[in-house]
C-alpha cells in the first residue's frame, strides 16, 4: 500500500462493516434505491429474453409444422414442382377474412376464415372446448374462435353460414398454430374443412385468399439450407418460404423492440436510483467528514479513508443488485398478467445466471459510479478538522471530476447500446437523457438565482424561512427537482404518448368520417349494395373502386431480371406484392403531395401518370418521370410516376401506394370499396346483418369496434409501460425518501432551535410543508412541461402528426406528485415537533 | 535529553478576506522525550494552530517542525499520517470518539492500523486501566462525557506513542471529571514515558508540566521551565 501503514484490506473491510452497521438507516435507503433500480432492469431484460427463448422453442408449435410455402394467389407449375420435390406437401390451408352469419341469432362477425386438410398442425395443438370437438371438426364441422362463442352466445350445435355453406359448430377454438391473439382480436379465426372453402363461393376476384403448404421435415433436415435453396425460386413465383426458425425469429423480432422500449423505462429508473446515491452521499460523507478527519490524525492514509466508504458503497451496490434480481423474478410474475394474450407463448418464469451477473454487476457499477463524485471530498479532509472547523479551500481536482463524469456518460451510453444495439438511437437515449438533466439542473439553479435575487423580504417569517431553506448550505432542492422532474417526465411522456396514438386513431371517428368499411364488392354488386345502404337511411360516403396488378417492369428493367440481379436495391415487397390500385381525380385528406403534379384525368393511355406513395418510391427507387410498367390481370400498362404523395397510412381508412388518373381503368376487372357511417351500434348490426344476407361475399370492417381493441391493445401495453413509469416514479420516492431523510438532521437541528427561540411546532411544520410543497410543484411542473417538449418532439420525429396537448398530466399527475412529496416531506418531519427541542437537540448531537 | 519535538522560527498566515491574518509569528519551542508541555493562551492566540501544526495536520511554509527526528514539511499527507500512527496520540476537547464504532472499536483502530493482530486483547486491556472493562460494546451516544474522554485516552495510548497532543482534554468535562481525566493522562505519560503537549486555558493543569510556553496574539510571550 505504498506510504502507507500496516492496515490491509481486511481492515477496510472491518471497518466499512463498523460504520456501515451503525449507519444502516441511511444505507438501507440507497440499498432500496438500487435494488428497485435494478429490478426494473433486469426484469425486463430477463422477461424479454424468456420470451425469445419460448418462442424459439416453441416456434414449431407457433407455425405447427416445420414449414411452409405459401402464396396470395393459386400457385403455379413452378411452385408446384418444388413442393413435389420436396416431397408433397402434408397439408394444405386456405384463408382469407370474411363475413361470418350466425343464423340462430342473427348477428354477423368479420372472421378469418381458415380451411385447412391434411393432418395440421403436426406441432402443437388444436385446443377446443369441448376437447372433443377436434373430432367433430375432422368430421367436417366448424370451429368458432372461444372469444366470439361468448360473445355472440353460441353453443355447440349452433350454425355458422360462411358465403353459401352453413355449417354445424363442433365447439369453441382456443388455440390453433399459425392464429396470433393480437389479429384474433379483429379477426377471430374460424377453421373449417378445407373442402368446404370452394363451396363458400367466397373465393373471388379481388378476396385476399392466402394458400399455405404445410410440410413436415426430418429432424436432420436443415432449414437454413432449405431456405437458400428453394426461397430465390419460390421468391420469383410470387411466393414465400416461412420455416419455423423464421418465424420465430419474425415473431420475437416484434417484441423485442417493446422490450427494448421497456429496458430504456427500466434504465432510467436506475438512474434515477443512481442520482440517488450520489445525493444521498454527499450529505453521508458531508456528515463522515470529522469521522475521516479523526482517522486521519490516527494515521489512516488518503486512500484508506477514502476506500473504507468505497467499500461501502460497492457492499451496497451487490446488496442492492443481489436484492434487485431477486425481486425481478417477482415482477417478472407479473408481466403475463399485464400483457395478458398480447403474448404469442407461454413464458416460464425463471431467473438466469447472465440475469444474477446483469444485476449484481448493474448494482456494483452504477452505485460506484455514482458515489464516485461525493467520494471524492474524503480525499480532501484535512486532519485539521478534528481539531477545529476548517474552511475547507481545496476542491476537487478538475480533471478527476471530468474523468468521472465522462466515466458516467459512457457507461450509460455503452449500457443503452447494449440494450439497443443501435449506435443512433443510444446516442439519442443518452443526448435525450443528458438534455433532460441538464434543462432540469439548470432550472433548479435558476429558481434558486431568482428566488436569491428577487427573495420576498416582504413575506411573512414563515414562508420566508421555509423559501430560504430552498437555497440553505447543503440543500436538496437540486437532487428533489432532478428525482420528481424525471419521475414526472416519464409518466406524463407516456401519458401524452398513448394518449396520442389513441387520439390519432380516434379522429377518424368523428364529424362524418367513415366508420364502417365494406370490402371485396364485385363490380355487379356495387348498385345493389349502394341502394341496400341508402335504403337503410344512411349515405354513401365513398366508393372506391380496386384493380389489382404486379409490377412488371421499373425503369426499363424487368421484374425478373431485378430479381436475379444481386446489387439491385429494390425492394422485394415492389417485385412481389399485387398492388390494390385505385383511380380517382383528387387526393384525398390522408394524403399530401409532396414531388411533381398531380393528374387526375387523362384520355390515352400511353404512359399514363401515376402517382405513387413515398414509401413505393423509396423502395421501388423511382422518382419523377421513371417509367413503371404494371401487368392489369395480363395486360401490360406503361405508366411513368408523375406526382409522389406522403400517405398517412395510420389512418383507419382505404389508402393506396399507386393512384392511376381516371379514365384508364374504369374497364378494368376490378371490384369495390365503399364506406359509410352507421348512427349507432345497433343501426351497425342490422345493416351487417342485412348485408351479409345479401350479398356473403362481402368483408365489412366495423371501425367502431376496431378502435376499441385498438384501445384494448393499446391499454394493456400502457399498462405494463405505466407500470414500469410507476417502477420509476417509485425509485423516485425512494430518492426522495432518502434525500429527506439524509438532510433530516439539518432541519432537525433547525426546527428544535427554532422552537427554543419560541417558535410553534405548526410554525416550523409550515415551513417545512411550504418547501416541499414548492420543490414537489417544481419538480413535478418542470416534468410536465418537458414531457410536453418531449412529446411534441415525438408527434413531429416520429408518429409524423401534430400534438394533441392532454390537460390529464396538468389537473392529475401535476397535483398527485407535488402532493406526494408534500405529504412524504411532512410526514417524515413530523417527529421535529413531537418530541421536546432539548431531546431533539440530544439525540442530533448523538 | 534527545528532543522528541522541536519548533524553529514558526509562523503561519492565513487569507482572511483581503487581507492576512498572521495567526503564528516566529515560534521557536522544543520538547525532550517523556516531558510534560502545556501551550496557554487566551482564545484566539494561535494555541490549536500551534497544536496542529505540531502533530502534522497542517503546514506552513515559514519554519521548520521536527517530530520524532523526522522534518514534518519534507513529508506529505500521507507520510506524515504514517508517522502519527507510529509516534503521536491525540486526545481532543470533544473527545472525537467515531461515532458508528464501539468503545473498543475506537480504543483498537490505531493497533489495527498498525496491523497488529491482537488488537482486541490489547484494547480490552487499555479499556481496563481506564476503568471502562464493562462499557466495551457500548458507542460513544451510550457514555458520559467523562467515559468518553477515557476511550478517547485509552485510543491515545494504544499505540504507544513517543509523544502525546492534547487539546483542552478537560475543557467539556466538570470538575471532578476533569481532575480524575487529568490524574490519568498524567499516570499513563509517566508509566509509558510519553511526552506530553497540551494545549489549555486552565492554569492549575498548567502548572503540574514540566514546561509551559504562553501565546499572545501568536507569539511566545512567556516560557516556563
Amino acid at each position: 500500500m505504498g506510504k502507507e501503514n500496516g492496515a490491509g484490506f481486511s481492515w477496510l473491510l472491518k471497518m466499512a462493516w463498523r460504520d456501515g452497521k451503525a449507519s444502516y438507516g441511511k444505507l438501507l435507503l440507497f440499498v432500496f434505491s438500487i435494488t428497485l433500480g435494478v429490478a426494473a432492469v433486469v426484469s425486463v431484460h430477463s422477461f424479454s429474453g424468456l420470451l425469445k427463448e419460448n418462442i424459439a422453442s416453441q416456434s414449431k408449435a407457433l407455425l405447427g409444422a416445420d414449414y411452409v410455402i405459401e402464396s396470395d394467389k393459386p400457385i403455379n407449375s413452378k411452385v408446384k414442382g418444388i413442393i413435389d420435390s420436396l416431397g408433397g406437401a402434408d397439408a394444405r390451408e386456405i384463408n382469407f377474412l370474411s363475413m361470418a352469419a350466425f343464423p340462430g341469432n342473427g348477428q354477423t362477425k368479420f372472421v378469418e376464415v381458415r380451411g385447412v386438410d391434411g393432418g395440421f398442425p403436426f406441432y402443437g395443438e388444436i385446443e377446443t372446448e369441448p376437447s372433443s370437438a377436434v373430432e367433430g371438426y375432422k368430421k367436417g364441422l366448424a370451429l368458432v374462435d372461444a372469444t366470439t362463442m361468448i360473445q355472440f352466445n353460441l353453443n355447440v350445435g349452433d350454425s355458422i353460414k360462411l358465403g353459401a355453406i352453413t355449417l354445424p359448430i363442433a365447439g369453441a377454438l382456443k388455440t390453433v398454430p399459425g392464429s396470433t391473439s393480437v389479429f384474433g382480436a379483429i379477426a377471430p379465426p374460424v377453421l373449417v374443412p378445407y373442402q368446404y372453402i370452394d363451396s363458400t363461393g367466397l373465393v373471388q376476384t379481388g378476396s385476399r385468399i392466402d394458400y399455405k403448404y404445410y410440410f413436415q421435415a426430418d429432424d436432420s433436415e436443415d432449414m437454413a439450407v432449405l431456405s437458400e435453396k428453394v426461397e430465390p425460386i419460390l421468391d420469383a413465383e410470387d411466393a414465400d418460404l416461412d420455416t419455423h426458425l423464421s418465424e420465430a425469429r419474425r415473431m420475437g423480432r416484434r417484441y423485442e423492440n417493446f422490450g427494448k422500449f421497456l429496458n430504456l423505462v427500466g434504465f432510467i429508473a436506475l438512474l434515477l436510483g443512481c442520482v440517488g446515491i450520489a445525493s444521498g452521499m454527499r450529505i453521508y460523507v458531508q456528515m463522515k467528514l470529522r469521522s475521516i478527519a479523526v482517522l486521519k490524525c490516527l494515521g489512516a492514509s488518503k486512500r484508506q479513508s477514502y476506500l473504507i466508504f468505497f467499500v461501502q458503497i460497492a457492499c451496497m451496490g451487490i446488496v442492492g443488485g443481489l436484492l434487485g434480481t431477486g425481486l425481478s423474478y417477482f415482477l417478472q410474475q407479473l408481466f403475463p398478467i399485464l400483457l395478458g394474450d398480447l403474448l404469442p407463448v407461454d413464458v416460464a418464469i425463471g431467473l438466469s445466471f447472465q440475469s444474477v451477473l446483469l444485476g449484481l454487476s448493474l448494482g456494483l457499477a452504477m452505485s460506484t459510479l455514482f458515489a464516485l463524485y461525493p467520494l471524492m471530498k474524503t480525499l480532501y479532509v484535512s486532519p485539521l478538522q478534528a481539531l477545529r472547523v476548517v474552511d475547507e479551500t481545496k476542491s476537487r481536482s478538475k480533471m478527476a471530476t471530468t474523468a468521472v463524469g465522462l466515466g458516467i456518460i459512457l457507461f450509460i451510453f455503452c449500457f443503452s447500446y447494449w440494450l439497443l444495439g443501435d449506435l443512433v438511437r443510444s446516442l439519442s437515449f443518452v443526448g435525450g437523457l443528458l438534455a433532460v438533466f441538464l434543462i432540469l439542473t439548470a432550472v433548479a439553479q435558476f429558481f434558486i438565482a431568482m428566488l436569491k435575487k428577487y427573495f420576498p423580504n416582504s413575506w411573512g417569517f414563515i414562508a420566508r424561512q421555509s423559501l430560504k431553506n430552498l437555497f440553505r448550505p447543503q440543500n436538496q432542492t437540486l437532487v428533489l427537482v432532478l428525482s420528481i422532474g424525471i419521475g414526472t417526465f416519464l409518466i406524463s411522456t407516456l401519458y401524452f404518448t398513448k394518449d396520442m396514438l389513441l387520439e390519432k386513431a380516434a379522429i377518424e371517428d368523428s364529424a362524418n368520417s367513415a366508420n364502417m368499411i365494406l370490402m371485396d364488392i364485385q363490380s355487379q354488386q356495387v348498385e345493389a349494395v349502394s341502394t341496400t345502404i341508402e335504403n337503410s337511411g344512411l349515405s354513401i360516403i365513398d366508393k372506391i373502386p380496386i384493380v389489382t396488378m404486379r409490377v412488371e417492369n421499373l425503369n426499363g428493367e424487368q421484374v425478373e431480371a431485378i430479381r436475379k440481379d444481386t446489387t439491385s436495391q429494390v425492394s422485394r415487397w415492389i417485385l412481389n406484392h399485387e398492388f390494390r390500385v385505385t383511380y380517382r381525380d383528387r387526393l384525398i385528406e390522408s394524403e399530401r403531395l409532396i414531388e411533381g403534379n398531380w393528374i387526375g384525368k387523362v384520355n390515352s393511355d400511353t404512359e399514363i401518370p401515376i402517382s405513387v406513395s413515398n414509401d413505393f418510391a423509396e423502395r421501388a427507387k423511382v422518382t419523377i418521370g421513371d417509367p413503371v410498367s404494371f401487368n392489369v390481370q395480363g395486360r401490360i400498362m406503361d405508366t411513368r410516376v408523375q406526382s409522389i404523395r406522403e400517405v398517412d397510412w395510420s389512418r383507419l381508412q382505404p389508402n393506396f401506394s399507386v393512384v392511376f388518373p381516371t379514365g384508364i381503368l374504369e374497364n378494368a376487372p376490378q371490384f369495390g370499396v365503399m364506406t359509410t357511417r352507421t348512427k349507432d351500434d345497433s343501426g351497425s348490426a342490422k345493416l351487417q346483418q342485412q348485408l351479409v344476407r345479401e350479398f356473403p361475399n362481402i368483408s365489412i370492417l366495423d371501425l367502431k369496434r376496431i378502435l376499441s381493441l385498438l384501445e384494448d391493445i393499446l391499454g394493456k401495453i400502457g399498462w405494463v409501460i405505466n407500470f414500469m413509469a410507476f417502477f420509476s416514479i417509485f425509485v423516485g420516492v425512494a430518492v426522495l425518501m432518502g434525500a429527506i431523510y439524509s438532510s433530516k438532521h439539518q432541519r432537525v437541528k433547525q426546527g428544535a432551535l427554532l422552537r427554543t427561540l419560541g417558535a410553534k411546532g405548526i410554525q416550523i411544520l409550515k415551513m417545512i410543508a411550504i418547501e416541499y410543497a414548492v420543490l414537489g410543484f417544481l419538480g413535478a411542473f418542470m416534468g410536465v412541461l418537458l414531457a410536453v417538449l418531449g412529446s411534441t418532439l415525438l408527434a413531429f420525429m416520429l408518429f409524423d402528426t401534430t400534438f394533441t396537448l392532454s390537460w390529464v398530466p396538468f389537473v392529475i399527475i401535476l397535483p398527485a406528485i407535488t402532493f406526494l412529496v408534500f405529504a412524504l416531506g411532512v410526514g417524515n418531519s413530523l417527529g421535529i415537533v413531537r418530541n421536546s427541542p432539548l431531546s431533539v437537540l440530544k439525540k442530533e448531537k448523538e | 535529553m534527545s528532543k522528541i519535538l522541536k519548533v524553529q522560527q514558526l509562523s503561519k498566515t492565513y487569507r482572511s478576506g483581503d487581507h492576512d491574518l498572521k495567526v503564528l509569528n516566529n515560534v521557536s519551542f522544543e520538547v525532550d522525550k517523556g516531558e510534560s508541555f502545556a501551550i496557554v493562551g487566551p482564545s484566539g492566540s494561535g494555541k490549536t494552530t500551534l497544536l496542529g501544526l505540531c502533530a502534522g495536520l497542517d503546514t506552513t511554509n515559514e519554519g521548520e517542525i521536527w517530530l520524532c527526528g523526522q522534518n514534518l514539511f519534507d513529508l506529505d499527507e500521507d507520510g506524515r499520517a504514517q508517522l502519527r500512527n507510529q509516534n503521536v496520540g491525540f486526545v481532543f476537547q470533544d473527545f472525537q470518539l467515531l461515532p458508528t464504532l464501539t468503545a473498543l472499536e475506537n480504543v483498537i483502530v490505531p493497533l489495527e492500523l498498525r496491523g497488529i493482530k491482537n488488537a482486541s486483547a490489547q484494547g480490552m486491556e487499555l479499556l481496563a486501566k481506564v476503568g471502562l472493562q464493562n462499557r466495551v460494546g457500548h458507542y460513544p451516544s451510550q457514555l458520559s462525557g467523562g467515559e468518553q474522554q477515557r476511550v478517547a485516552l485509552a485510543r491515545a495510548f494504544a499505540n504507544k506513542p513517543s509523544i502525546l497532543f492534547a487539546d483542552e482534554p478537560t475543557g467539556n468535562l466538570d470538575d471532578d471529571t476533569g481532575t480524575k481525566i487529568e490524574e490519568l493522562l498524567f499516570e499513563i505519560n509517566n508509566e509509558q514515558g510519553t511526552a506530553l503537549v497540551i494545549v489549555t486555558h486552565d492554569l492549575e493543569l498548567a502548572q503540574k508540566t514540566d514546561k509551559s510556553i504562553r501565546l499572545r496574539s501568536g507569539k511566545i510571550e512567556e516560557t516556563v521551565g
